[in-house]
């Protein structure tokens, strides 16, 4: 493979050309370099409507690239390790469906654990593959699901040896890894594809102090958020593949539900965004994993918080923990995850990426100043002060097994009748509920309701959780499947 | 030589000073750090821009800040300051006797560098034994304390830059905590004149108010500072800064002050009818 510049970011030269050609635009996009919309260059700025264009002969097209588009998709590839990866614009979410959808027809079976995002069975659905969901381990204490187990995953694999891909989470949302190389090695041995959904592991890639990398371990594909922890704009992601998977055919799966109109502001951000990375990528992230282990070591000295981190490795269903991730145990003060995500939000201005239960979490990156980390921890010392209580009452555990009576796309399309959620136990989803952020599902369709599901999701809600998935905006019916169904 | 220094006082307002010499120019982690000879105002500390302190009128300051609540509470003798690097607030607290232990607590030590080196009228005072001066964050030092001190001084710079955390609501609940069970609280307030001001100064109060049941703010005349109306915040959990103020014991004392006495101390919590309403607005 012949070496590319990583200090080149096609686009963004590409672009900045085009600009100095003053080319006359009678094409798309209407508003004309932001001429025909005052208010909107007014807020956006003059520099970031100039490149909203659209795709033409020098600046290529996402939806079969030929120069500056496929130039800057080899660069990433090379970044990252890859045979070949693809600029996503329509969120990692897109690139998890595209994963699926290339591994599996309907009725083809995938092997996963249940805590995946809700993109994930979104493209069960979609798709009509047949998921075989592996339980991840569970930590009591803090209840969060962890990463699978290795031998969980053999079972899994030779029950069901027609299956054709595994999807791992790598690292979950708190940071945890499973056993990547193993599970890899494991797959490849009975013929799987292994798929891996890097939404959080970005950084994976360029760091030696982080765990491994879905194309390290030679993984088949992974999709990878940019927009997190690379520093792309929102909503822009990467497909990235390996090893024997076809680079047209998924091209084909991609362009099945992607735009037409791919943005250059978010493509020109990942091509920026690799740049960066690739040059200052070991850097940025070694001072990343250095906040965030002060902020956690400042945070563990407050008490009754625990931030934890690789302490917790034990060698399987937590092979690995992202070091620059900053979750926190708040049940020992007697609030719930979510309860002090309110609390910093509405009291102290601080915005942070999710509390759940047990835990929040909030996202460390290099765009984070020693200031404010300090006040991240005095808040949580004040929150400690003012508001701590005693903990009984409190919920421990998170992860509930589900009862998978039917397939995400069977139960989602089937016959259904509304319910009240509260009458709704013994009988089977059609739909979603979660909490989101995480996105996890608490159900997911062709799930069996249960008294325990139902108490949980009364209790999320009680905490001020955010709820969502039900076709009822307020959670408060649910789509089951008809009796004659069952 | 045409030689001035500018400072945007609002958006659409100048401020300047003719400038005889630029006698240092320092980046430190946190800051530029610049002092400046003036014609009119003497030597003159800027940080990122902005004037910080001059020789002519920093008394006005010092002395408002540091005698109100030592007038109003005589046993005051533990202190903590945070900021106020230049000095000039240790240098009036050193002037009682019965304080025995003062913490300075200013996160750029290059700051107290450079002005025990050009500004020797403030920073004149950091020696005294009594002093301890930690170089870090205060919303960091503070954290770590409790039921320790009689007076917390914050004497910072703007709620944007390195400032920026001593204006928050964490960091005034764990001033809170810090302090003994009958702690005054007194701080730089910011000015209610101009909007941009106004709005720091507001949220300042509205924080406060929510952890202390005594929370006054008094005015001073500050000639280099936006507009030159400017304000402190008197927060305490049990003295009340007229009230409880000893007129007789502080004026035996016998102290030298330029702007501060007893009448003014009174005085100065008299407020115009337009900042009472910003106050009433968020309380």
């Amino acid at each position: 493979m012949k070496i590319l510049s990583q200090q080149k970011a096609p686009i963004m030269e590409a672009l900045n050309k085009y600009k100095k050609m003053r080319v006359v635009p009678f094409d798309v996009p209407g508003h004309k370099r932001g001429r025909g919309n005052e208010e909107l260059t007014a807020f956006l700025g003059e520099n970031c409507m100039t490149v909203d264009v659209n795709s033409m002969k020098p600046l290529d097209n996402l939806i079969h690239p030929v120069s500056v588009i496929r130039e800057a998709e080899d660069l990433a590839a090379e970044a990252f390790g890859a045979k070949h990866a693809f600029f996503m614009v329509n969120g990692t979410t897109s690139a998890v469906q595209a994963m699926v959808m290339t591994a599996c027809k309907a009725g083809e079976k995938i092997i996963m654990p249940r805590n995946v995002h809700r993109s994930a069975i979104n493209a069960l659905i979609l798709s009509g593959a047949v998921p075989v969901y592996v339980n991840p381990g569970v930590n009591k204490e803090l209840g969060i699901p962890l990463g699978m187990a290795v031998a969980d995953v053999e079972k899994a694999i030779l029950e069901n040896p027609d299956a054709k891909a595994i999807l791992i989470n790598n690292p979950t949302y708190y940071g945890i890894c499973s056993n990547m190389q193993a599970i890899t090695d494991l797959a490849h041995r009975h013929g799987m594809l292994v798929l891996v959904d890097e939404a959080h592991g970005t950084h994976f890639y360029f760091s030696d102090e982080l765990p491994a990398s879905a194309m390290s371990v030679g993984a088949d594909m992974a999709s990878v958020s940019m927009h997190k922890s690379g520093g792309s704009l929102t909503q822009s992601s990467l497909l990235l593949i390996n090893n024997e998977v076809s680079e047209g055919y998924t091209r084909q799966i991609i362009n099945l539900t992607q735009t037409t109109s791919g943005s250059y502001l978010l493509l020109s951000s990942l091509d920026i965004s690799r740049k960066n990375l690739a040059l200052n990528g070991q850097e940025i992230f070694r001072k990343v994993g250095q906040m965030a282990q002060y902020t956690r070591d400042e945070i563990n000295k407050i008490g009754g918080y625990y931030a934890f981190s690789e302490e917790l490795r034990n060698g399987d269903t937590i092979y690995d923990f992202d070091t620059t991730k900053l979750s926190v145990h708040t049940l020992e003060i007697g609030l719930a995850g979510v309860e002090v995500y309110d609390i910093l939000r509405d009291e102290y201005d601080i915005q942070i990426e999710f509390g759940d239960i047990g835990n929040i979490l909030a996202y460390i990156s290099v765009g984070d100043r020693r200031l404010d980390l300090e006040r991240l921890v005095s808040a949580l010392a004040e929150i400690k002060r003012r508001y701590s209580q005693d903990k009984s009452g409190l919920f421990d555990h998170e992860y509930i097994n589900p009862q998978v009576v039917y397939t995400p796309q069977k139960a989602f399309y089937a016959l259904k009748e509304t319910l009240p959620i509260n009458d709704s136990a013994g009988r089977i989803a059609s739909e979603f509920v979660m909490a989101y952020p995480p996105g996890i599902p608490i159900l997911a369709p062709g799930e069996r309701i249960t008294p325990e599901i139902l108490q949980y999701i009364q209790y999320c809600k009680d905490k001020g959780s955010f709820m969502t998935g039900t076709e009822d905006s307020k959670i408060e019916h649910i789509n089951v499947l008809k009796e004659a169904e069952k | 030589m045409n030689f001035w220094f500018v400072e945007n006082h609002s958006p659409n307002v100048k401020f300047s000073m003719r400038v005889i010499e630029h006698l240092y120019t320092g980046k430190s982690e946190f800051q530029k750090i610049d002092v400046l000879q003036t014609a009119e105002f003497g030597r003159v500390l800027t940080l990122d821009g902005y004037v910080m302190v001059t020789e002519k009128d920093e008394f006005i300051y010092h002395d408002m800040i540091t005698h109100v609540p030592m007038a109003t509470n005589p046993d005051i003798k533990k202190i903590l300051v945070i900021g106020a690097g230049d000095g000039g607030t240790v240098r009036e607290l050193t002037k009682y006797d019965r304080i025995e232990h003062i913490d300075m607590v200013e996160i750029d030590e290059m700051v107290v560098d450079v002005c025990k080196e050009f500004i020797p009228q403030t920073a004149s005072k950091l020696d005294d034994p009594r002093v301890h001066l930690h170089f870090e964050d205060g919303l960091k030092f503070v954290r770590s304390h409790e039921n320790e001190y009689d007076l917390i001084i914050v004497d910072s710079t703007d709620p944007f830059g390195p400032g920026e955390g001593l204006f928050t609501r964490e960091f005034y609940g764990n001033c809170y905590k810090a302090l003994k069970e009958d702690g005054i609280l007194v701080n730089q307030h910011e000015s209610p004149f101009y909007e941009e001001d106004a709005l720091g100064m507001q949220r300042a109060h509205k924080r406060i108010t929510g952890f202390f049941p005594v929370c006054k703010v008094y005015q001073v005349h500050i000639p280099t500072y936006p507009s030159g109306h400017w304000l402190f915040g008197f927060a305490s959990k049990k003295f009340d800064p007229i009230n409880d103020l000893n007129a007789d014991a502080w004026n035996q004392l016998g102290l030298q002050t330029k702007y501060y006495n007893t009448d003014i101390h009174v005085g100065s919590f008299a407020l115009p009818n337009y900042v009472k309403e910003q106050l009433e607005d968020v309380e």
